[in-house]
């Protein structure tokens, strides 16, 4: 199957200026490559401070000023250069973030969700999006303080749908979730999924991840140490980096008995 | 309900408070002052050659014969019943001669107030969504050496441009020396009143840039943000970022009542404006009491009043403070 995204040897670096006029490069992301294939689940699973979502954030050309990136992005075929980004964004790129301080604190959902448009297919869109995450209509006239942690989680899922996208990258959207409700929402990746999405599933919980998933990269400082199918950390067979496998025997559920 | 009582009442004890304690500071200062008010009003020569009875008289109408304490009291009771006595200098009852000045500086400090907020929230965002590029350190560069010249000197500058130099602009005064006050048009009225206005706002508006460029940068790194970009909006600073600049702006322009006032007083005097500020400077240096303790009371409710339509509006524009209250 033809990805519909492919990072190609992504290094993220952050310029430092260290004592004087001495300037050091931190890098974040080293070298990295992966594909997302549509209507798949592909996980990225790394620990917290690994660069997991400056992997986003470069996917969407949204990398803070003093970040320089190297590397190619493939969408669709062609190259994701910045300019292309910008139009995509929105359209058919869309991103999952992983609260409540996402939305702004002074707007209603509503109002964001539709992004300043005003007529009656946009309205009928966004009423339609929140039903399908079990948001009433009214939801849009709430302001994001006034959300619990699972309705943001929701309305920010419900956010990434208004546009029927082809990619959806979410980055860390579970966490101070409790396991239903984490579950429910991870439901919903599958289901994008089915509906022929390609999804990037960016998170720091293995368990999840094989929950999920489809594919699972594992990332350490800034690398991916290995790529294998989910079903490889049911049974820990295939997992070839030392890194994956400590992970791999650190899921509760593998725990040697007692 | 129960809140907005709770804070009402509050707000009523600290005003209360708030100008006991500027009066009673005023009438301390004043009373300690070394000025003797029948030398500095009637002069040396003209005392010397007065009988005793006479300046007994003028001792009596100084009220420099009073013990402090008396005076102040005296002062408190009859300004509680709303009475804030006459001017010695005018000789006109005290409220009449501030209403009179209040008129005229009204103008000029409501133009240099307007003037400060649009031009200081412009320019604010202006240099915080060009952060590190040329306007942004144009406007940063200019805002700082603004805050740090004084004001009279800027008006003295103003003065020297304008008025000598260039010659469009009055030198002084609130209308053209030599007109009846009816035959005073609105047009010379605010020639007059334009460089004391745009002394105060010039100084008020780089002020308010400086805070303004601070919060639009904080808001552009924030999460939302982000998120708004990633979801390919267009207009985020008219949608966002203005959002977010308005609260801590309008508590800014509200704050800065306080220092109009203040700054008022000495760009009055610099363009001999008859307003608020140079009856202030007058009251002071000619030991007119009634005078400058009614200033300082109708000033200190002034700037009270500035920050609690700020605290009010706080509630009209943040939703979290509005629907948070209907709940409680």
């Amino acid at each position: 199957m033809e990805p519909i995204l492919t990072v190609e040897r992504l290094s993220v670096t952050f310029d430092r200026y260290g004592q004087g006029l001495s300037r050091t490069g931190v890098s974040a992301i080293r070298e990295l490559s992966l594909t997302v294939e549509p209507g798949r689940v592909t996980a990225v699973v790394g620990e917290s401070g690994s660069g997991k979502s400056l992997l986003a954030h470069a996917i969407f050309h949204l990398l803070p000023g003093n970040a320089r990136m190297e590397g190619t992005i493939f969408y669709d075929g062609a190259p994701l250069t910045a300019r292309r980004a910008a139009e995509l964004r929105g359209r058919e790129i869309s991103l999952i973030p992983q609260g409540v301080t996402y939305l702004d604190p002074m707007m209603k959902i509503g109002g964001q969700l539709r992004r300043g448009r005003r007529d009656v297919a946009a309205r009928t869109r966004c009423r339609e999006a929140l039903e399908r995450y079990g948001l009433g209509p009214e939801v849009e006239e709430m302001y994001p303080f006034e959300l619990s942690g699972g309705m943001a989680r929701r309305v920010l899922i419900a956010s990434a749908v208004m546009d029927a996208p082809r990619l959806i990258v979410a980055d860390e959207p579970t966490p101070g979730l409790d396991a239903r409700a984490a579950k429910r929402i991870l439901g919903h990746f599958r289901e994008l999924a089915e509906e022929g999405a390609g999804v990037l599933f960016i998170t720091h919980d293995l368990e999840l991840a094989c929950a999920a998933a489809h594919k699972i990269l594992v990332f350490q400082e800034g690398r991916r140490v290995d790529e294998v199918p989910a079903r490889c950390f049911q049974t820990g067979e295939g997992l070839t980096h030392p890194y994956s496998a400590a992970l791999w025997r650190a899921m509760p559920r593998n725990w040697p008995e007692v | 309900m129960k809140h907005r009582l709770k804070f009402t009442a509050r707000k009523l004890v600290r005003i209360a408070l708030l100008l006991l304690g500027v009066s009673l500071a005023a009438f301390l200062l004043m009373d300690a002052s070394p000025l003797d008010p029948l030398q500095t009003n009637v002069g040396q020569a003209a005392l010397g050659s007065m009988s005793q009875e006479q300046a007994a008289r003028l001792e009596e109408y100084w009220g420099m014969n009073t013990p402090p304490a008396e005076r102040y009291l005296n002062w408190l009771r009859d300004a509680l019943r709303g009475d804030f006595g006459t001017s010695l200098l005018y000789r006109r009852p005290v409220l009449e001669v501030i209403g009179q000045r209040i008129s005229n500086s009204l103008g000029m400090l409501v133009c240099a107030w307007v003037l400060s907020g649009v031009l200081g929230v412009a320019l604010g965002v202006l240099a915080g969504t060009r952060r590190g590029r040329w306007p942004d350190r144009l406007i940063r560069g200019g805002c700082l050496v603004v805050s740090s010249t004084p004001s009279f000197w800027l008006a003295l500058l103003l003065l020297m441009i304008f008025s000598v130099w260039l010659k469009v602009l009055p030198i002084g005064f609130s209308a053209p020396v030599g007109t009846e006050t009816a035959a005073v048009t609105l047009g010379e009225r605010l020639r007059h009143a334009l460089l004391p206005a745009l002394t105060l706002s010039v100084t008020g508006a780089a002020n308010i840039a400086l805070h303004t460029r601070e919060k639009v940068a904080d808001v552009l790194d924030s999460d939302y943000i982000l998120f708004a970009r990633a979801r390919g909006e267009a207009h985020i600073v008219c949608r966002h970022v203005l959002r977010g600049v308005a609260l801590p702006a309008l508590t800014l322009q509200f704050a800065s009542v306080g220092e109009l006032i203040g700054g008022s007083v000495l760009a009055e005097q610099v363009f001999s404006f008859p307003g608020l500020g140079q009856a202030a400077v007058a009251a002071g240096l000619g030991s007119d009491m009634p005078l400058l303790l009614g200033i300082t009371v109708v000033t200190a409710a002034l700037v009270f009043g500035g920050s609690l339509v700020a605290d009010l509006l706080y509630g009209v524009v943040d939703p979290r403070i509005r629907r948070g209250e209907a709940k409680i």
